[in-house]
């Protein structure tokens, strides 16, 4: 045997990272995920727009004059808060859920996951508490994990979050000495539960937050992707001290720009500004003009009903399949947004039953995902949002296979309603 | 030499072939050889058909890749590729029928017994459990009989974590192999040639925190490696030539892997075959081949030409 056996860690730096980031794994399931991609994949999983409609020789001919005619600017540095002309444009574009405000109170960021993580950072300190709805946005937990704060879930019914149990569990958290920095909400065809709060409950939950001196943190992609109603307000426009509200074009244009936005007071724009500089410099010069130029240029209001008309067929695709193929499943029928948020029959585990589904080349994301603790495995969140109608209906077709094939097993084995024990799912762009 | 590398493809694993495939091509083009990887797909036939002199090597892990399936299209096209030829990718990527081969010539592996899902259904969950507890003890491995990286398998050490294994293993093909579990050293010892010619590399010891499962194979820090295996000499000679023999008994070609696991007694056991190894930066081949001195793309290289020689 060797006097000095030297082995290797193939990470020289394994020492040195931060505790939190040893709780990072490299779960199964992302790796399953790389075959969602393939042709053959009917993939229920992603939160991908469905940009094909898209005006794109139009686009890149504003591209390619951005850059001839505006390059010394467009590829140049910017201001930290972001283009001004932008921000003026946006204050249009929240107008129409009912918020005023002035253009200095607006962050740009790259695109709204950014500016949640800006929030995070000058508000969390770690073991501090963020409330969110159960279940949650994957995106928005894995920033609050990455800044070690501890998320306590308030359920929701079909009309979004329950006001009573927030109020239970606000005072609960106080009487605890707990402190909660903020409740993290999606009040528009919630993702991944697909519901809306209802207007009277908006009204309550500013309320009750207020009465805790809890702010809020409004996470809005979807709100003017309603397919049969007008907007309702945004909690924004009910409180202008007590909320900061998060806008993004990723779901209404286009993702591939990155440009979202926040709208704080004016003390929390300031440090929101701050941080945004420290880790950024200034959001891309070049996206926000694109942006700005599509909005003073195109017909951006009938793209959106293009895309709610789109989506409308497509959501009525799904719950049509599941209502023929998996009629033992319940769920939600969403009145706008991407997501259809599906409970499984017998107590089945939707995480487990992943590989079995990557097989039949079908792909969905796994309840598991969307809370901070080790529930939701007997749920799924099904997309329909980029597939066609027809894949849609394929894809469920095939799930309604995976999921007998899965029921077999967990009979023979007596096993419905157990769960394995799981590691983190950590976000990807793929699942957000 | 012109070189095409198959790498993705639609098993469970494409995300560690896609890896390993963009490894092997730096390597091989630092050796100055003309590269490129593509997936399987319906283009795949007529970009063979028109390279016909080019060296294909298969980089598909898990199904397809090394269950002989692909070796079969190549050699019904006439293309020289790197690798065990189908019919011994066939019987290596089926862990039974391969460990059936090799523990006839004596080469030690755990108990172990093959169990389709429909025998469970027919028989009686229950009873089969006791049985196999019964016959191997605690603690049990439980994979399915196909496939690798760790995906669907289950280290049980008490009896009621049994039937979630049982579920855990058959949502990735519906054949569960179980097997005793051994105590000792895991160690992986890669293989290189064929035949009489086939040598092993430096066998590398897996010292894992905790479960050596997907998250230590391929994210760097839980698992520390030791080249060569911390080992009496005797013991490190003795699990390099099971694993030879293993090479030479299924009749793999060019290149393999052999997980076993040494116990207290210096007793070799194999608990799996690799006919497409992983390649990537964690994986254990490229590790064994450094360990041995070798430069990667030179051995690469030596690698490819074989195969294109031997067509």
């Amino acid at each position: 045997m060797s006097d000095d056996p030297q082995g290797t860690r193939l990470d020289r730096w394994y020492s040195r990272y931060a505790s939190r980031a040893h709780a990072m794994r490299a779960s199964e399931i992302r790796a399953l995920f790389s075959v969602a991609n393939r042709p053959e994949v009917v993939s229920l999983a992603g939160g991908m727009p469905n940009i094909s409609g898209l005006p794109l020789a139009q686009l890149a001919d504003t591209s390619a004059r951005l850059v001839r005619d505006f390059g010394e600017v467009a590829l140049q540095y910017g201001s930290g808060q972001g283009d001004e002309t932008l921000r003026e444009q946006i204050t249009e574009v929240m107008a129409l859920e009912g918020i005023s405000a002035h253009p200095d109170d607006i962050v740009v960021t790259t695109g709204s996951q950014q500016a949640l993580d800006l929030v995070t950072r000058i508000f969390i300190d770690p073991g501090d508490v963020v409330v969110a709805e159960a279940p949650s946005y994957v995106g928005a937990l894995g920033v609050f994990r990455a800044h070690e704060a501890d998320v306590v879930h308030v359920s929701m019914d079909a009309d979004g979050l329950i006001p009573d149990e927030l109020d239970a569990t606000l005072t609960r958290l106080a009487a605890e000495g707990r402190t909660v920095k903020f409740l993290y909400t999606v009040p528009n065809f919630h993702n991944p539960a697909g519901v809306t709060l209802s207007l009277e409950r908006r009204r309550k939950v500013v309320e009750i937050c207020d009465r805790h001196d809890v702010l809020i943190l409004e996470d809005n992609p979807y709100g003017l992707l309603g397919f049969d109603s007008e907007p309702l307000p945004a909690m924004r426009s009910m409180s202008e001290d007590g909320v900061i509200y998060l806008g993004s074009f990723s779901k209404t244009f286009a993702p591939g720009y990155r440009v979202g936005w926040a709208v704080a007071p004016h003390a929390v724009r300031e440090k929101l500004v701050l941080a945004s500089e420290s880790a950024i410099l200034c959001p891309s010069n070049a996206s926000q003009m694109s942006i700005s130029h599509y909005l003073e240029h195109y017909d951006w209001v009938g793209q959106i009903k293009n895309y709610r008309e789109q989506y409308r067929e497509r959501r009525d695709a799904m719950v049509g399949a599941l209502e023929e193929y998996i009629p033992d499943a319940t769920w939600n029928t969403p009145q706008g947004g991407f997501y259809v948020w599906v409970k499984l029959p017998y107590g089945l585990d939707a995480r487990e039953m992943l590989p079995r589904a990557v097989t039949a080349r079908v792909a969905y994301v796994a309840g598991t995902a969307f809370f901070f603790g080790d529930e939701g495995h007997d749920h799924m969140r099904l997309s329909f949002c980029y597939p066609s109608p027809e894949r849609i209906e394929e894809g469920v077709r095939r799930l309604a296979g995976v999921v007998n094939a899965e029921l077999e097993t967990v009979s023979i084995f007596g096993t419905a309603g157990e769960t394995r024990q799981r590691l983190v799912d950590f976000p990807s762009p793929d699942v957000s | 030499m012109e070189i095409l590398i198959l790498a993705g493809g639609l098993s469970h694993e494409r995300d560690v072939s896609v890896r390993s495939g963009r490894r092997v091509q730096e390597a091989l083009r630092d050796g100055g050889h003309d590269v490129v990887v593509r997936d399987v797909d319906t283009e795949l036939i007529p970009t063979l058909q028109e390279h016909p002199g080019r060296v294909v090597w298969p980089l598909l892990h898990g199904s397809s890749g090394e269950d002989g399936s692909i070796q079969g299209l190549l050699e019904l096209l006439g293309v020289p590729y790197v690798g065990t030829a189908a019919k011994a990718a066939r019987a290596a990527w089926v862990k039974p029928i391969a460990k059936s081969i090799y523990s006839r010539s004596g080469i030690a592996t755990p108990d172990y017994v093959t169990l389709p899902q429909s025998l469970f259904r027919e028989v009686g969950a229950e009873k089969v459990l006791d049985a196999v507890v019964e016959r191997f003890g605690l603690p049990l491995v439980v994979k399915p009989a196909r496939g690798g990286s760790a995906l669907g398998v289950s280290i049980v050490t008490e009896r009621a974590e049994l039937p979630r294994a049982m579920v855990h293993c058959f949502a990735y093909g519906d054949t569960a192999l179980i097997e005793r579990a051994i105590e000792g050293t895991e160690v992986a010892v890669s293989v290189v040639g064929s035949g009489d010619d086939a040598r092993a590399l430096i066998p590398v010891e897996i010292s894992c925190e905790g479960a050596y499962d997907y998250d230590a194979r391929y994210n760097p820090g839980r698992v520390e490696y030791f080249a060569p295996a911390r080992l009496a000499p005797e013991k490190l000679s003795a699990v390099a030539d099971a694993a030879v023999a293993v090479h030479r008994v299924l009749g793999l070609k060019d290149l393999s892997r052999i997980d076993t696991i040494v116990d207290a007694d210096g007793t070799p056991y194999v608990l799996d075959v690799n006919v497409a190894p992983g390649m990537t930066e964690t994986s254990l081949f490229p590790q064994a081949a450094e360990a041995a001195g070798f430069s990667l793309s030179a051995l690469y290289g030596e690698i490819a030409a074989g195969a294109a020689t031997s067509a």
